[in-house]
């Protein structure tokens, strides 16, 4: 079955430096997919490419096709049938990405007015459905108020309302739940899952939060400086990451039961854009690096399992990496 | 044995004008926070946006007035905040934020910031100033040539370690940590966890770490204290508290930090009801009753105090203390 | 509500009387109107019958007082050169300045504004540049000498318009231009500005986000978020539409407020003088406070108490 959205070699380059050296991402309809990693991955830029909005500065190429049509590069009036209404994103820090001087009803209407030709009654109807279906009470009072009256949560949930009411196929959602609360986390992610659920939507998790990624997503994708490298279920991604700094972050977190241990402390840091090593761009942090790995950056290749790896290690057997803190 | 630091009953109370109309309204940031730190032991306190755990850390070194209550360190009081008594003493005790750039000064370079304490305290002459520069930048993984550089030309997590060499010049006996992670990546929060806990055993530090993130918190405190709404609800040994919260609001604290351990999680998700209430309007009796599963009549009527449920471990709620059989409040959870 | 506007009416009034006083005593203090207003020559006689017929005699606090209890009776005092009463004059002048002032303001509305959201919409292209250009042009340029250069070239040189005086529709459009150059330059700045903050808004990309076409998002949601900090530099300008006009009236001759306010100034005329003080800072001061109620309407952050998250 074809996939939903399917991104092949997406380049990305602001003034000449290159920031996403070329994604091939797939997913299927009503699949879930985590993506991880650290600032200056890529995680958001692949996504706003995509989608077409980065600005306009930015040199986007590659190909990404949504049931098989091309959509990068088409008209602004494709796009925006697109946005909302096929593909939805939500963002971080939703107190900032709801705009402060409309009311709520305005926001989630206007989504409803342009991808669904509602209005009137029917319109504030569904307004409140939806707010009903993300968790805020006494929807219909709700529908007037402005963002600055709700909480962080809140807000979050009715970044979600608004994202469902073009009743779109693909839910990517950007660092969901970072801003918030523990508690208030599970709760978005709970929401996440069950609209998900309901509406065989898929989804596309991007989080540095291994743990949200592990729970809520099939497979997971791994990115470091621009690229993809490592692709997996999430249950074979977490018992048996294969690529280095998969490892590294997998270990980097501290363990909530069971013994403590040192911390898997990758040394080092994210490599500039501007400055990319020659090579696999994690080679000057890895433990396992060899000469062949400063030579040229490793191809994302299919491996055992259903699973990819940018890595020359491949299949051999050896013992994890021991990452030795070096001072900088 | 005297516990390095003693806080009993501390309150702050923010008081706010609620806006055209409404009466002033009264914020309790902090209600009737009691702990004791022991040497050499480090008390994670752990809570959401609201709990007051930052307030209580800064109330900790004098940063910020105590409305109620009061703080002893090595036995005996605190000075007031502001006074040469207190700013001496500040030597002994240092604090550490989440932001390391803002807490940087712009203009100097880093190693000038390092010595700036022993400069404030006039602690010993000039030369071994710069030796002691030189040996705490050698101890948190810093070179000598970073040790020129000027804060922006630092990444994040150089900048907290230049932070923490600083906390660290005057060696004080106790360092409050407020979130001094939480703006790194992961890999990176590896390395200044590490690093923390290596100070810890080395100098035999004390500290207060205040985190929202529990595994973080975990890694390097003994004991917990999980605070709800300004007020202490549960305090443990850290593996025994993540082994067996006994709270209702710790337990879904600790069920909702995700783990990807092999095996994934062993219970499911315990997710709260309702949003958490607005500080300056609390509930009635236990804070947490409206959002809890396990509330009883008495929640609503009685604020719980601490007990003790179990050696070393004290708990704030009626039902887990033994309150008896009543009417359950049937809040879903 | 009612709490909140007697607080800001009486700060109002309050800035207005400090003006007044401000004017009051650093106009006495700077020179003698008797002597100026009867000449140097007069005799020593008729110069102390004037100061007494004006009250000029008694200590600075007693004329205060006499000053401000006529003024809150209505009576604004008269005017030492030919007896009328102050406001009078003031008054039948105030049309003629508005004449400049209102279309000058439209003038800058008109260009300021759009220019700033072009420039802003289309940040880093030439058009931008050359916008931001003309701006800093603008607002450089002092409006006497602007005004100048204008009568030079258009008056002197061409010969198109004229270069004073009031007699016709075409004696206006030199100053308005003049008057409003600058403040379309200095609207169009800010404007620029305050797009440009708003356009970095993470709320812009969530609404492109839901494919609302870029155009609805500029106007439903970038402008009514400008508007804000855009509407009080407006409200600004238009507090200066009585005292705005000063110099140019006084480059173009024009017999506007301005013009009789340098006149009486160097008259020494007080009561005119102080007259016109005070409606410049009511006039101030009250498109501030419409400023103020405004924001109550263009921003529901600043409407009341938060209504909790119950």
């Amino acid at each position: 079955m074809a996939p939903l959205v399917s991104i092949t070699a997406l380049t990305v380059a602001f003034q000449g430096v290159t920031v996403l050296h070329g994604i091939d991402l797939e997913i299927a309809r009503g699949a879930a997919l985590g993506l991880v990693g650290e600032s200056g991955s890529g995680r958001s830029v692949t996504w706003l490419a995509a989608l077409g909005l980065l600005p306009e500065s930015a040199q986007v190429t590659g190909a990404v096709r949504l049931e098989g049509r091309d959509i990068l590069g088409a008209d602004e009036a494709v796009l925006d049938a697109v946005r909302g209404g096929r593909v939805a994103m939500i963002f971080q820090d939703p107190a900032s990405a709801l705009n402060p001087v409309l009311t709520i009803r305005r926001q989630i209407g206007e989504s409803l007015a342009r991808h669904r030709g509602l209005s009137g009654a029917s319109l504030e109807s569904e307004a409140r459905r939806l707010l009903d279906l993300v968790g805020i009470a006494d929807a219909a009072r709700r529908l007037a108020a402005y963002p600055h009256e709700f909480s962080g949560g809140q807000n979050q949930r009715i970044m979600i309302a608004m994202a469902l009411a073009g009743e779109p196929d693909l839910l990517v959602a950007d660092e969901p739940t970072t801003a918030l609360d523990a508690t208030i986390q599970s709760q978005i992610l709970d929401l996440i899952g069950r609209v998900r659920r309901e509406r065989e939507m898929a989804l596309v998790l991007i989080s540095h939060d291994l743990g949200v990624v592990a729970e809520t997503c099939d497979r997971v994708a791994v990115m470091y400086a621009g690229r993809i490298v490592e692709q997996a279920p999430a249950d074979d991604l977490f018992d048996a990451p294969l690529h280095p700094y998969t490892e590294g972050l997998v270990g980097a977190l501290p363990p909530i039961e069971g013994a403590r241990r040192r911390l898997t402390a990758i040394p080092g840091t994210v490599p500039d854009p501007k400055a990319m090593p020659p090579g696999c761009a994690f080679a000057p942090r890895c433990p396992a690096v060899r000469t062949a790995c400063r030579a040229a950056p490793p191809s994302l290749r299919e491996v055992r399992g259903g699973r990819s790896l940018a890595c020359i290690r491949e299949e051999e057997t050896r013992d994890p990496p021991t990452f030795v803190e070096a001072a900088e | 044995m005297t516990a390095l630091i003693e806080a009993e009953g501390l309150a702050r109370v923010y008081r706010s004008r609620g806006g055209l109309f409404a009466p002033e309204r009264a914020l309790r940031a902090v209600d009737g926070v009691s702990f004791a730190i022991a040497r050499g032991e480090t008390l994670g306190l752990v809570g959401e946006s609201g709990s007051g755990k930052s307030t209580t850390g800064r109330m900790v070194l004098g940063l910020e007035p105590c409305d109620a209550g009061a703080v002893r360190f090595a036995g005996a009081p605190m000075p007031p905040p502001g006074t040469a008594g207190w700013r001496s003493a500040r030597a002994r005790m240092q604090m550490i934020f989440q932001d390391p750039l803002g807490a940087l000064d712009r203009r100097l370079p880093i190693a000038a910031q390092i010595r700036e304490p022993l400069d404030i305290h006039s602690r010993h002459d000039l030369p071994t100033r710069e030796a002691r520069v030189r040996a705490l930048l050698g101890d948190l993984g810093l070179s000598a040539e970073l040790g020129r550089r000027y804060p922006h030309e630092l990444s994040g997590g150089q900048r907290q370690r230049a932070v923490l060499a600083r906390a660290l010049a005057t060696e004080p006996d106790f360092l409050v940590c407020d979130e001094p992670v939480s703006a790194l990546d992961v890999s990176i929060q590896a390395q200044v966890v590490n690093l923390l806990v290596d100070l810890q055993a080395k100098l035999a530090l004390t500290m207060l770490f205040i985190s929202h993130d529990l595994r973080v918190v975990r890694q390097v405190s003994h004991r917990i204290a999980v605070m709800y709404l300004g007020r202490i609800v549960e305090v443990g040994d850290a593996d025994d508290l993540f082994a067996a919260p006994a709270h209702p609001y710790t337990r879904a604290l600790v069920s909702a930090a995700p783990a990807p351990a092999p095996g994934r999680r062993r219970a499911p998700r315990i997710v709260l009801s309702s949003d958490p209430p607005d500080p300056s309007a609390r509930p009635t009796g236990c804070a947490f009753h409206p959002r809890c599963a396990s509330a009883i009549a008495r929640c609503r009527a009685e604020t719980p105090a601490l007990a003790t449920i179990a050696p070393g471990r004290r708990v704030a709620c009626h039902v887990v203390a033994g309150a008896g059989t009543h009417a359950p409040l049937g809040n879903a959870a | 509500m009612l709490r909140y506007l007697a607080v800001r009416v009486g700060r109002a009034l309050v800035t207005i009387a400090l003006v007044v006083t401000f004017a009051f005593v650093v106009l006495r203090l700077s020179g003698d109107p008797a002597l100026i207003i009867m000449g140097p020559e007069a005799p020593p006689e008729v110069i102390a019958a004037f100061r007494k017929a004006w009250g000029l005699d008694e200590p600075i606090w007693r004329q205060y007082i006499d000053y401000f209890g006529a003024i809150l009776q209505g009576e604004l005092g008269r005017s030492m050169r030919d007896g009328r009463p102050a406001i009078a004059l003031v008054a039948e002048r105030i049309p003629a300045t508005l004449a400049l002032t209102i279309p000058a303001l439209l003038l800058k509305l008109g260009i300021g504004l759009p220019a700033g959201i072009y420039a802003a919409l289309h940040r880093g292209s030439a058009i931008d540049r050359a916008v931001m250009v003309a701006a800093v042009a603008g607002f450089t340029v002092p409006s006497f000498v602007l005004g100048l250069v204008l009568v030079l070239v258009f008056a002197v040189q061409l010969g198109w318009l004229p270069s004073g005086g009031q007699e016709s529709w075409r004696h206006a459009i030199l100053p308005i231009i003049t008057l409003g150059t600058g403040g379309a330059a200095v609207l169009a700045r800010f404007t620029r500005s305050a797009m440009l903050e708003v356009l970095g808004q993470p709320y812009i990309r969530t609404a492109s986000a839901k494919g609302i076409p870029w155009r609805a998002v500029v106007t439903g949601h970038a402008l009514p978020n400008a508007a804000i900090p855009t509407v009080t530099i407006i409200g600004f300008m238009v507090g200066t539409l009585i005292a705005g006009a000063v110099v140019v009236e006084s480059v173009f001759s024009w017999p506007g407020v301005g013009r009789l306010l340098v006149v009486a100034v160097a008259n020494r005329d007080l009561a005119v003088v102080q007259c016109i003080l005070l409606l410049v800072a009511a006039t101030m001061v009250a498109s501030n406070l419409t400023v103020d109620f405004l924001y109550g309407f263009l921003d529901p952050r600043l409407r009341g108490a938060r209504a909790g998250s119950h």
